[in-house]
């Protein structure tokens, strides 16, 4: 995997809390078998009017043209709440975006996102407020995001925010986890000649 | 100094400590078939293997049907993914429970029943309901499929500790209200994300005199308050339940078990990071008005009004769930008619689910006009029931009885709603399109779905 360090890039605002994952891809596309081509049954629900997705509604903010190959999205609390698939990370990347801004995220979504450098971001209410006043007025605003920094810029604004130092390592370095936690074999040998007779 | 059973827990799973995290041992890892085909070809692509399939159990639960025992009834993308899965666990020597085997059932029934889930253990599944097995005093939670796949090949997840929450249910339950009831209230008191960054003990006298199933029902729907996981720690009655299980411990071993078991209590003067307090007199049977668990009040009560909440985003939300749900605040849940009613899913298809809602279909005849199935958790409940005669009572009442699986509580089978259908469920979530593009779902607890099936519409189970 690439390492994630900064990012620049326009939003789409998805105003609303409790967005819960069956939302981002409902179960009739979790049938597949491989990480890939989940982006276009994104939002199904809410951004086509049909089952066929033909139809695309018009009145779903992201669907709107000045939001059209936005990169970043803006959310609301509790995001990513509900059932633990990972289909949902996958489909949001795959759609086009990097970086999900949001007041808060739901534990499980939080951690999905990190392991598919996807990143979130979360930010105070008076801040998501701000930002959502700037892109529904300017579409076009580029959007700054320093990982590094922990720093989020926008026109004459700057807000910093918080992530646990590993995942920050984990998306700057793109590391393969699994191959980190491997080196540590002796370890968890150590640990299995110990555990409790019931449980090896 | 005092320890939680979170602290207890996590202590003794502790592999190495990495920074502010820790590695941490996973006992038992439980799987299905729809979010581990990525985490298996990923192990692949590397040539990595599972480190312990001996603690891996897989079973076929989503995306079956339960009209039929054909692994190609519900289309072939679901059949490719079944499929996947048998492949994968032959490959990486996974011991399987396919549709039709005597050990299949829903993941979180089948764990259980099995006596694969001890007290003390970590647990993970590719699954948010995996809480569902904190009620044994275990350390069970969600993953998502990278994680999945970090678990099949090192056995371990990294992890950091979560926030503790003690929520005490004290006094005695009323009689007519269910472990369904409490969940759904706890959830209504804290909100829908009112537990996020936590996990959660289960404590109190309504709690302790709670059966090991309904402890269960509890525990699995800790998720729909946004906690990581939820627990209650283990005592006599969970001993009884696991005694004698298949997998569980037995001779020497199970007295060294219980003996350790004994221990797995939160300490007089533990620290919680937050405490909530509930009444078990003051819980009516719940009913969901809304789009999210945490939007639900008691059959009693009138639907709010968007009003009624100082919170904004609360307001705003509630104004959201009333239209797509087509309910006029003001109006009494006993007045909302329903045209399904699905009494199954990992929260509620246990045999003694099965018992309560049959006590009440046997008081009438599905209501002209509604649909009913009864869906039961697994093979094992199915034939329990059988022999207890319980699918005649739903038959005679004109209820469908159907085979084991995940079914209506998220329709990634033919177990679906139409656009505007309303139903009374037995599941976890009612999230806008979850049974269907369109439908509205109600969360209830079992007698109160079988008693909405003959009457037609909500009404107070007391009543009956």
């Amino acid at each position: 995997m690439t390492g994630f360090t900064t990012h620049l890039g326009t939003a789409a605002p998805l105003d609303q809390a409790n967005v819960d994952t069956d939302q981002i891809i409902p179960k009739q596309f979790l049938t597949g078998v491989t990480r890939t081509g989940y982006g276009k049954h994104l939002f199904h629900d809410w951004r086509y009017l049909d089952l066929h997705e033909k139809e695309v509604n018009p009145d779903f903010a992201l669907t709107k043209p000045e939001y059209q190959g936005a990169s970043i999205l803006l959310a609301r609390e509790n995001f990513g709440c509900g059932s633990s698939r990972e289909h949902a990370p996958w489909a949001l990347a795959d759609f086009g975006y990097s970086v999900i801004i949001a007041t808060s995220f739901a534990d499980i979504f939080y951690g999905n996102c990190i392991n598919n450098q996807l990143l979130p971001i979360s930010l105070s209410n008076d801040e998501m407020n701000s930002l959502f006043a700037i892109v529904k007025d300017k579409p076009e605003t580029q959007i700054f995001i320093d990982l590094p920094n922990q720093r989020v810029k926008v026109a004459e604004h700057e807000y910093h925010f918080d992530i646990p130092e590993h995942h920050k390592n984990n998306l700057i370095k793109g590391l393969d986890a699994i191959g980190q936690t491997l080196e540590l074999d002796d370890k968890i040998l150590d640990y299995e000649n110990n555990a409790l007779a019931w449980l090896r | 100094m005092a320890k939680s059973l979170y602290d207890k827990i996590w202590e003794s799973h502790i592999v190495d400590q990495l920074g502010e995290d820790n590695l941490i041992y996973i006992d038992r890892h439980l799987i299905h078939e729809v979010t581990t085909p990525q985490a298996f070809a990923g192990l692949n692509e590397k040539g990595r293997k599972v480190r312990c399939p001996q603690k891996t159990f897989a079973t076929m639960d989503h995306s079956i049907s339960t009209r039929s025992l054909a692994i190609d009834a519900c289309g072939p993308e679901n059949q490719l993914q079944l499929q996947t899965l048998a492949n994968n666990c032959k490959e990486h020597g996974i011991e399987l429970f396919p549709v039709g085997h005597q050990k299949q059932g829903i993941v979180h029934v089948i764990g259980p029943e099995l006596g694969l889930i001890l007290p003390g253990m970590t647990v993970v599944c590719g699954d948010s309901h995996t809480a569902t097995h904190g009620a044994f005093g275990a350390l069970a939670f969600g993953i998502g499929t990278s994680q999945v796949e970090h678990v099949f090949a090192t056995q371990t997840l990294k992890q950091s500790k979560a926030k503790s929450m003690l929520i005490n249910v004290d006094g005695k339950l009323p009689i007519g209200i269910t472990a369904k009831d409490i969940i759904l209230a706890i959830i209504g008191e804290i909100s829908h994300a009112g537990a996020t960054g936590y996990v959660i003990e289960y404590a109190g006298e309504a709690i302790r005199g709670l059966t090991m199933e309904e402890r269960m029902t509890v525990c699995n729907m800790t998720i729909e308050a946004g906690a990581k996981a939820g627990f209650i720690a283990p005592d006599e009655t969970t001993f009884e339940y696991i005694k004698g299980r298949e997998y569980a411990p037995t001779g020497e071993t199970w007295d060294e078990a219980v003996a350790y078991w004994k221990t797995l209590h939160t300490d007089e003067g533990a620290h919680f990071d937050k405490v909530v307090e509930l009444q078990a007199q003051d819980i009516a049977p719940q009913v969901t008005w809304g789009t999210n668990p945490g939007q639900v009040t008691g059959v009693t009560n009138a639907i709010p009004t968007p009003e009624d909440f100082s919170d904004p985003i609360e307001r705003e939300s509630a104004s959201k769930a009333l239209a797509y749900m087509d309910l006029k605040a003001g109006t009494k849940l006993t007045d909302v008619a329903v045209n399904n009613v699905f009494i199954g899913s990992c929260t509620n298809s246990r045999i003694e689910d099965l018992r309560s809602a049959a006590q009440i279909a046997k008081k009438g005849k599905v209501a002209e006009g509604v649909t009913a199935i009864v869906v039961p958790g697994s093979v094992s409940v199915k034939q329990q029931a059988e022999e207890e005669k319980l699918d005649q009572i739903f038959i005679d009442a004109g209820f469908e009885w159907r085979l084991p699986g995940c079914s209506m509580c998220l329709g990634m089978n033919d177990d679906i709603l139409k656009a505007g259908d309303r139903c009374a469920s037995t599941s976890n979530r009612n999230f806008e399109g979850r049974q269907g593009r369109g439908a509205r779902t109600h969360l209830v607890s079992p007698a109160m779905a079988a008693a909405a099936a003959i009457t037609g519409h909500f009404i107070d189970v007391r009543d009956l």
